[in-house]
């Protein structure tokens, strides 16, 4: 654990655990709204976003390519709601229709647009690249004190703790209606709670969080954290207070132990090449969503007993 | 150069994928109706991500044994064998543990998509690998299509079609009512599973076509749009194969004409367009239908309103209601009632009355339950009814 860590490893891992608690976070309320799957809208419709964000101002840069992302979700949640109140349609069809449609819109205008010269393309969006987010001016654990080296910083960081700061403060603050509106709805609108703008809200923090993790670490990230680490803490406790905190640990745990396995899991089996962090958080997520549901004490339904199919 | 393509004048190659893609278009259309009428559409997603694992581990253990990795039927075989385990793992999280389906959707399609690009990575690193075109999976790629390709796409949609068909009662029974059929004595599980091996055929023969995220949408798409049209599930399926097939046919076509034409999302984008034809134009259940109903419904309620105020001599205010009569040639533009507009005025209080008599009088109860105060009673009862009505309503002792 020397210089060597912190030049390769100490940023992306960092990277890696807030993305993955900054997701996961959000996740937990979504789990048990039963709206599981809009991470994995938002994270497809991501790609259409940050083309055309792309295509408009002609570079690629973080700030313009967020907010087209960030656009291109708002423009996902508004178009599969129109679908399912016009058409009268179950809102797992109406968001299947809407995110392959937006997605294959992506992968078109990227394949019609000249994006050779940049470093854009529908792989990078899928797993993104973790592992080159790479610390080059520290020296040591002793540049964590030194400014010049801290500049040096590659600005993912920075910009996914802002996010994770921003998740856990909304969520801290909107404790309490959120978890009224999430548990009885009918009992929140009655002591005059905006449930509709609650969970649109839960949404948009959903969708910020989704888009700033997508840009450091790719979507299929994203989609793992917002569900495997809550879904393990649902069978570990009946609590909410416990099943965030949880999650906030199987999210940490997924993300440290992926990325290790990840770039050093290889070299101790003899192999050369690291696979992808990417990959191996969400697998590293799975394991632990598995154990738990094969082991968790509250993995059952409440009322059902353990010998009932 | 379109014209040419969709005549399938672009020579053998676009031929063969045109014709493939429009067979596999039917057969994902007519098995995702069940998905969809069932309302599982996206139980799709976990297979179509849960095969890239399969497909890794297929090219690895091919080229371990000395084969070609690249070899279709293998990889196909592979990626079935992946997408049913993670079939597996959502019903077993969906019947054994707390979580909701969509919850267990969610984590076996990032898990095990996860756990593919981790072995993609693997092979990469392979010496044998490093042209392996396994990526082409992801986003589906007809350009080095061969004749066995085809043929096994081909066969594998038409074989797909035929199964869906002979167990369409079934499957139907099931999407519609699960504790209905099992109180037929009809094996609800294994019905479903036939459901979703289905999918999960047509998943992977559509792999190298469309590719595994995009492949969802051909079976999510077609039924959601073919819904619209018609209220028969026998219809729906046939519909939903058709406009299926004309998405890959089509798709498949266009994209021939370019090389900068990706056939998956292109066959994607020709279906969602589709979809939105369908959502706004489908008669009775299309959003112009709708439309078009409500406010013909609104004209009828204001213009009655406005006849009955104008027959017992009210003064009428509101604007949709003049507007309305005076475009009918009802009233004047001062607002004073023409020669039409006071025959109509008068039969529209005489209605009114015999229906006041009518829902007093038990003797009429059934033809009461049918009162709205739209429908005129000529409607509903016949003349000798009305006479006897008419007689009731003259006042007793003039004559």
């Amino acid at each position: 654990m020397g210089e060597e860590f912190v030049v390769l490893s100490l940023a992306p891992m960092l990277i890696g655990v807030f993305a993955a608690v900054a997701c996961a976070i959000p996740g937990n309320f979504l789990l048990l709204r039963r709206q599981a799957l809009i991470g994995d809208a938002i994270s497809h419709v991501v790609l259409p976003g940050i083309v055309v964000a792309f295509l408009v101002t002609g570079v690629v840069a973080a700030w313009p390519m967020m907010l087209g992302a960030g656009g291109a979700s708002l423009v996902a949640v508004g178009l599969i709601e129109a679908i399912r109140r016009l058409g009268g349609i179950e809102p797992g069809a109406a968001m299947g229709v809407v995110f392959t449609a937006m997605f294959a819109g992506g992968v078109l205008l990227l394949e019609q647009s000249d994006t050779s010269s940049v470093h854009l393309d529908v792989e990078h969006a899928l797993y993104g690249n973790l592992e080159s987010l790479i610390w080059l001016d520290a020296q040591g654990w002793a540049s964590l004190a030194d400014i010049g080296a801290l500049r040096g910083l590659p600005p993912e960081l920075p910009r996914m703790a802002l996010t994770l700061v921003l998740v856990t403060g909304l969520t801290w603050v909107f404790w309490r209606p959120l978890k009224l509106s999430t548990f009885d709805e009918a009992f929140a609108r009655t002591v005059g709670l905006p449930v509709s703008l609650i969970g649109l809200g839960l949404v948009v923090v959903a969708a910020i969080a989704a888009v700033a993790a997508f840009d450091a670490v790719g979507s299929i990230i994203v989609i793992a954290m917002f569900i495997c680490p809550p879904a393990a803490a649902r069978m570990v406790t009946n609590g909410l207070e416990a099943q965030v905190a949880w999650s906030i640990g199987f999210a940490v745990l997924s993300a440290v132990l992926g990325y290790v396995l990840a770039g050093y899991g290889p070299l101790w089996l003899g192999f050369d090449d690291a696979v992808s962090a990417a990959g191996m958080i969400a697998t590293v997520s799975g394991a632990i969503l598995g154990l738990a549901a094969a082991f968790g004490p509250c993995r059952h339904r409440s009322g059902v007993s353990a010998s009932a199919p | 150069m379109i014209w040419d393509a969709l005549t399938l004048q672009l020579g053998y190659n676009a031929t063969l994928v045109t014709i493939g893609a429009a067979l596999l278009g039917m057969a994902a259309g007519a098995t995702g109706t069940f998905l969809f009428l069932g309302k599982r559409a996206l139980v799709s997603d976990a297979i179509s991500h849960a095969t890239l694992p399969g497909v890794a581990l297929a090219f690895v253990v091919m080229v371990a044994l000395g084969g070609d990795g690249r070899a279709l039927p293998g990889l196909l075989v592979g990626s079935a064998l992946s997408a049913a385990v993670g079939l597996l793992c959502v019903s077993a999280l969906t019947n054994r543990t707390r979580l909701s389906e969509d919850a267990a959707i969610g984590a076996v399609l990032s898990v095990f998509f996860g756990f593919g690009i981790v072995l993609l990575t693997v092979i990469q690193s392979m010496n044998s690998g490093r042209q392996a075109g396994l990526e082409s999976f992801l986003l589906g790629s007809t350009a080095g299509m061969l004749w066995q390709d085809a043929m096994v796409i081909a066969s594998g949609g038409a074989i797909v079609l035929l199964l869906v068909a002979a167990f369409r009662r079934p499957m139907t029974m099931v999407a519609f009512d699960r504790v209905f059929a099992a109180s037929l004595a009809m094996n609800v599980p294994r019905v479903e599973l036939a459901m979703m091996g289905l999918a999960l055929a047509i998943t992977v023969v559509g792999l190298k076509v469309v590719g595994l995220i995009l492949i969802v949408a051909l079976l999510i798409i077609p039924a959601v749009a073919a819904r619209f049209w018609t209220d028969r599930v026998g219809h729906v399926v046939i519909s939903a194969g058709l406009i299926g097939a004309v998405s890959g046919y089509a798709g498949a076509a266009v994209s021939a004409t370019a090389p900068a034409l990706p056939t998956g999302p292109i066959i994607v984008l020709v279906a969602f367009a589709l979809f939105i034809l369908s959502l706004l134009t489908a008669p009775n259940r299309g959003v112009f239908a709708v439309v078009l109903r409500h406010r013909r419904f609104r004209a009828r309620v204001h213009v009655r309103q406005g006849l009955l105020a104008l027959a017992q001599g009210q003064p009428i205010y509101e604007g949709l209601t003049l507007r309305l009569m005076r475009r009918r040639g009802l009233i004047r533009a001062d607002g004073v009632a023409t020669e039409l507009g006071r025959t109509q005025a008068g039969k529209a209080l005489r209605d009114e009355r015999r229906w006041q008599l009518l829902r007093s009088d038990p003797a009429y109860e059934e033809a009461a339950a049918s009162y709205d105060g739209l429908t005129p009673l000529d409607d509903v009862l016949t003349p000798d009814q009305l006479g006897a009505l008419d007689r009731e309503l003259q006042p007793k002792g003039v004559f």
